[in-house]
Formats: structure tokens, sequence, C-alpha cells
């Protein structure tokens, strides 16, 4: 190997590292508020790649009947609540929550149908489309089993992976698509060319983590959410709507997804499956963190992507295996390091 | 006309135990009423009960609203406010963010808030030293006052406190029970229970006993704490100590 080629390899793992930096992050967020390992999370990559990818071809998104399908349930969920607790005042609050405002892009989707869209319109109504995925999911699979064990949520997440992947099979097919590029060109920095695509991808991903970082820090609703993830007691004993709280994760999750989506769908062709392994190698960066940590969730996803290319030159064959490999030696480690500060703890006493 | 807080036929179950029985009682407004009695008798579970924590049967009204169907933060938003035994603190924030989230149900409200912030430092200066701490590495007193500051931040209607003097040095328990008297005069209604009989029969104007469930006594709290049969078994022994 050259100079040139580790660059080369340096820069690749770069690109998709910053995915899997945001990918690491969306799942601790949603698992520390809500105790969910948001394993669609990936297939949300997928529904947005894939959405962004119909609108370039001039085609009606499949996106539009699973929100169709979600709001309806999730309509029907919210009157059977109501009417157990006697309180149908609320009705028009959750029809516009749960019904008018999934369904609005959806009628904007099919009020252009047939245009060709240009990117300041299709991203948008992408990114419209896709957020209120989450949130339904949430609403419809995961809050009537909010007290359930850990183990129970990750199986039913599993299963919903299942059915929204297959929905994605359903109305995208099984071909692939990819977007067009949204920037071209290259810099050149000290010798060392750098893509447009690769500023673009790393530029947006920590502007978003920042974004996430200043919610946190300085918004009630931020502190809200870390609150529910800290003591979901405490947090109702305030009067922070979990059930709220635990939807806005879903909600953030569904940014990060659509970001992700956007910005690899011109880097790679997509499958209505792809977003499960993009999810996944996220999912190890965040595991490599400890599952609780957001910088090192983050610094798993940067890892992660530099392993991945690396892997990917010296042994193409084996590169999912060596990814997915790369986390048991983390956790070895993570694992040795608690327990020796464990031992030291005794031994000061 | 209704009383502030009317508590009918409370009942909860934790599968075949049965650990609050058919309890009523009422409270009014700007009125401090203790509930003591021994461990186990099912103080915190019908405080849990009461904030909407547990599913319980019977009926609660508050200022003669039915809230007996409503989520613990829909009580919050009403103004009923809930010290756990537990605490339940936000242990990986800091002191401040605890206390600004314990304003969470008026958060249009930034200048009272800010003013709250002020009195509640005020009352707890050791907490106004620790804004920046995480409420976790906080000691067992101080993680009591920042419970109860966050509890204050909501300006509560109601305010139920459950064993606020555990674990507490003698001059912090006086503290805290000057600041609950004080709260009375705001007019704030407060439901406390307690280990510590004789300090709560002190402050509080009528005081119930709780035992396995019941209600076995009730009464004015200066009456309760000069009947013999509570005397002997919660405030040990003679009248004169
Ligand atoms: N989650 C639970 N599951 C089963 N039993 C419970 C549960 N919580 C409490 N109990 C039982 O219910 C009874 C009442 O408990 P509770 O905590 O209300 O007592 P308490 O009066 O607050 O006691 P203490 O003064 O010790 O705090 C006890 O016998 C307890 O063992
Ligand atoms: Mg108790």
């Amino acid at each position: 190997m050259n100079l040139d080629i580790a660059i080369l390899l340096i820069e690749d793992g770069l690109a998709s590292g910053a995915i899997y930096v945001l990918m690491a992050l969306g799942f601790v967020l949603v698992f520390n508020v809500t105790r969910v390992i948001f394993v669609p999370f990936g297939d949300l990559v997928s529904y947005a790649a894939l959405t962004l990818a119909s609108f370039q071809l001039q085609r009606t998104p499949g996106t539009i009947w699973l929100l169709v399908t979600l709001a309806a349930l999730a309509i029907l969920l919210e009157v059977l609540r109501l009417y157990r607790i006697g309180q149908f005042a609320r009705l028009p609050r959750a029809l516009v929550v749960w019904g008018v405002l999934p369904l609005l892009p959806v009628a904007c989707t099919l009020l252009l149908d047939g245009f060709a869209l240009p990117s300041y319109v299709a991203i948008p109504l992408t990114f419209a489309l896709i957020l209120p995925i989450g949130p339904l999911l949430y609403r419809i699979v995961f809050q009537p089993i909010a007290n359930a064990p850990v183990l129970v949520l990750l199986m039913v997440s599993v299963a919903l992976h299942f059915a929204v992947s297959g929905l994605a099979l359903m109305y995208f097919g099984p071909e692939g698509m990819r977007t067009t590029p949204l920037v071209q060109g290259a810099f050149d920095l000290f010798g060392i060319a750098i893509s447009a695509s690769l500023l673009l991808i790393v530029g947006v991903a920590a502007a978003l983590s920042i974004a996430l970082l200043l919610f946190f820090r300085l918004t009630l609703t931020g502190k809200a959410l870390l609150a529910t993830a800290s003591n979901r007691e405490g947090a109702r004993l305030v009067g922070i709507r979990t059930a709220t709280t635990s939807a806005a994760a879903f909600l953030v999750a569904g940014i990060i997804a659509t970001v992700a989506g956007v910005l690899i769908s011109p880097m790679t062709t997509i499958y209505y499956d792809t977003g499960l392994i993009v999810g996944l190698k996220g999912f190890v960066g965040s595991v490599a963190g400890g599952f609780v940590s957001y910088p090192l969730a983050a610094l798993g996803g940067v890892i992660i992507g530099q392993v991945e290319s690396f892997s990917s030159f010296y042994a193409s064959a084996f590169k999912e295996a060596i990814v997915f490999a790369a986390v048991i030696p983390v956790i070895l480690a993570r694992w040795l390091w608690a327990s020796n500060a464990h031992i030291e703890e005794h031994d000061e006493e | 006309m209704s009383a502030f807080l009317d508590v009918a036929d409370v009942s909860v179950s934790y599968g075949k135990l049965n650990a609050v029985r058919d309890i009523s009682f009422s409270l009014d407004q700007a009125q401090i009423v203790t509930i003591i009695g021994p461990n186990g008798a099912g103080k915190t579970t019908l405080l849990k009960a009461l904030v909407g924590g547990l599913p319980s049967t019977g009926k609660v009204a508050f200022e003669g609203h039915d809230i007996s169907r409503l989520e613990p933060e829909e009580r919050a938003e009403c103004g009923i406010f809930l010290v756990p035994e537990t605490r339940a603190l936000f242990a990986d924030m800091s002191v401040y963010d605890n206390l600004i989230l314990g304003g969470y149900i008026r958060w249009r409200d930034r200048a009272g808030i800010a003013h709250d912030l002020d009195q509640v430092f005020g009352l707890f200066p050791r907490l106004a030293e620790r804004r920046t701490q995480q409420a976790a590495t906080l000691s067992g007193g101080e993680r009591q006052m920042l419970a109860l500051g966050r509890a204050l931040m909501g300006r509560p209607k109601l305010l139920m406190l459950d064993e606020p003097s555990l674990g507490l040095a003698p001059i912090v328990v006086r503290e805290i029970f000057k600041i609950i008297a004080g709260l009375r005069s705001h007019g704030v209604t407060i439901l406390l229970i307690e280990q510590n009989a004789r300090a709560a029969l002190e402050t509080a104007d009528v005081g119930y006993v709780l035992e396995t469930g019941e209600i076995v006594h009730r009464g004015e709290a200066k009456a309760l704490l000069r009947d013999p049969r509570v005397l002997e078994t919660y405030l040990g022994g003679s009248s004169q100590s």
C-alpha cells in the first residue's frame, strides 16, 4: 500500500464513518429515553434514500402508503385510549397530531405527483415523509408496552424491522436506486484531493451532532428528554409527559435517519435492505461506547468507518466479518477496564 | 362545599396482598396532614396511588374534579407534586437542571421560574453552592434538599412528602419542618408521611395512623400527641418525654 491509497481509504472511511456516527448517536438516544433498541432505525435510512430516488425518477414513493397505514392505526389506538379514560375532548388534538400532521406531506406528494421536482423541493419533502414514521411506530408499537423488559422490547423491535423492511420491498421493489450527487468537484488541500461530497458528508454530520448537543444542553425539551432517560418516575412527577418525550426521541431518530439516507444515496446504490447493514454498523459503534455515552458512541462510529475501509482493501471478502468482529476486543477491553476500576474501589475501602 | 382533596375508598393491591384497603379521608386547603404508621403499613403505597403511579380502585377528587384516571404527569399539571421515598432525582444531571425541570409544567413563566430558583437557593444555600454538581454525587441530605426544592419549583398546590427527614441530621430535620410550616402559610397544602411521629404531629393540623393498610386512628394532631394508644406505639411512651 502506498500513501495515495492510504489517503483514499481514510477519506472513504471518513465518509462512511460520519454516517455511522449519526446512526450511533440515534441508537443511544432512543435507547436511553425509551429502552428500545431501535432495529428499524436502519430501515428508515433506506426509506429516506429510496424516497428521494423515487422523486428524482418521477415515481410516487411508496412511503406515502406506509404513512397512511400507520396514521390510521395510530388514530384508532388514540380513539380507543380516549374512550377508555373518557376524555373525548382531546380527540381533535389527537387527530391533528396523529392524522393531519403525518398526512400533510402525503397530500403534497400526491399533488406534485408526476412533476420533475428540483432538489430543494424533493429533499424537504423527503424529510416531511420520513419524520412522522418514527413517532408513529412508537405510538403504535412501543407506547402500549412501554414498561416491558428490555428483552421484550428488543424482540418486538426485531419483528418490527422485518415488517417495515418487508413493506419497503413491496413499495420500492428489489432493485436498487442511486440519487444524483448533491455536489460535485474536488478541492486540493496540501496536495491531497478532497472531494466536495466528502466535505458535505462530514460537514453535515458534524453540524447535526453539534446541533444535537446544543439541543440537549440548552433547550428545556432537550433536558426533558435527558430527564426521561435519567429517571422515568421523576420525570413523570414533575409533569414531563414521557409518552411525548419518547415520541420526540423517535422523531429525532427520524431526522438522523433521513440525513443519513440523503447523504449516502449518491455514494452507493441503495436497496430496500441496505439500511439494516448501515444501521448495524452504527449500532456496533454505539456498543463500543457502552451504549450510554454519546461522545464514545461517536468515536466508535468514526473507528468503524476506518476499520471497514481498510479491511475492504486488505480482505474485501471478509469486510463485514471484520467490522462486526472488531467490536469484540473493544467490549473485552471495556469489561476489563470496568472490573479493574471496580477492584480499585474495593481496595480503597 | 367539597374538600380540597377528597379520597374515597382507595384500595391498592400487589397481587394477593392488599397493601391499602378502602381508605377515605379529605384535606382542606393550606392544611398540613400527616400519616404515621409502622413499616410496611402502606403509607408509600397510598401516596404513589394518589399521584397515579400505581393502579388503584376508588375515587380521588382534587379541587372538585375527579382525577382518579389521570396519569402522574397530568396530576402534576393540576398542581399535585410528590417527593417520593426514592427521591427519583435526575442523577446524571446537574443540581441546576434538576431544579429547572421541577418547573417544567410552567416553562412559559420564565421570570417566575428564575424567581423561584432564587427562593429555593435561598432556602437551601448548600444547593446554590453546588448548582453545577451532578445530583448523583450529592450527599444524602443534599439529595433530600434537592428533591424538595425540585418539587417546590413546580409551585405545588398539594405537596406530598414521603419521609422528608429520612437520614437527616437533627438540625436539618428541624430546618425541613420549619420550611414545611412556612409553606402552609403560603397556602400550600401538605400531606406528610413520617417515621419521626412527634415532629410530624407537632407540625401538622390533622393526623392519621395507618396500620396494615387501614386507618386505625384519626384526629387533630395535638389530640393524637396526647392519645395514649398513639403515645405508646409511635411516640415511645410517656407524654412527658
Ligand atoms: N411493588 C411491590 N410488590 C409487592 N409488594 C409490595 C410492593 N411495594 C410494596 N409492597 C408491600 O406493600 C406493603 C406496604 O408497603 P409500603 O412501602 O407502602 O409501606 P410503608 O408504610 O411506606 O413502609 P415504610 O415506613 O417502611 O416506608 C409492604 O408489606 C410491602 O412489602
Ligand atoms: Mg414508605
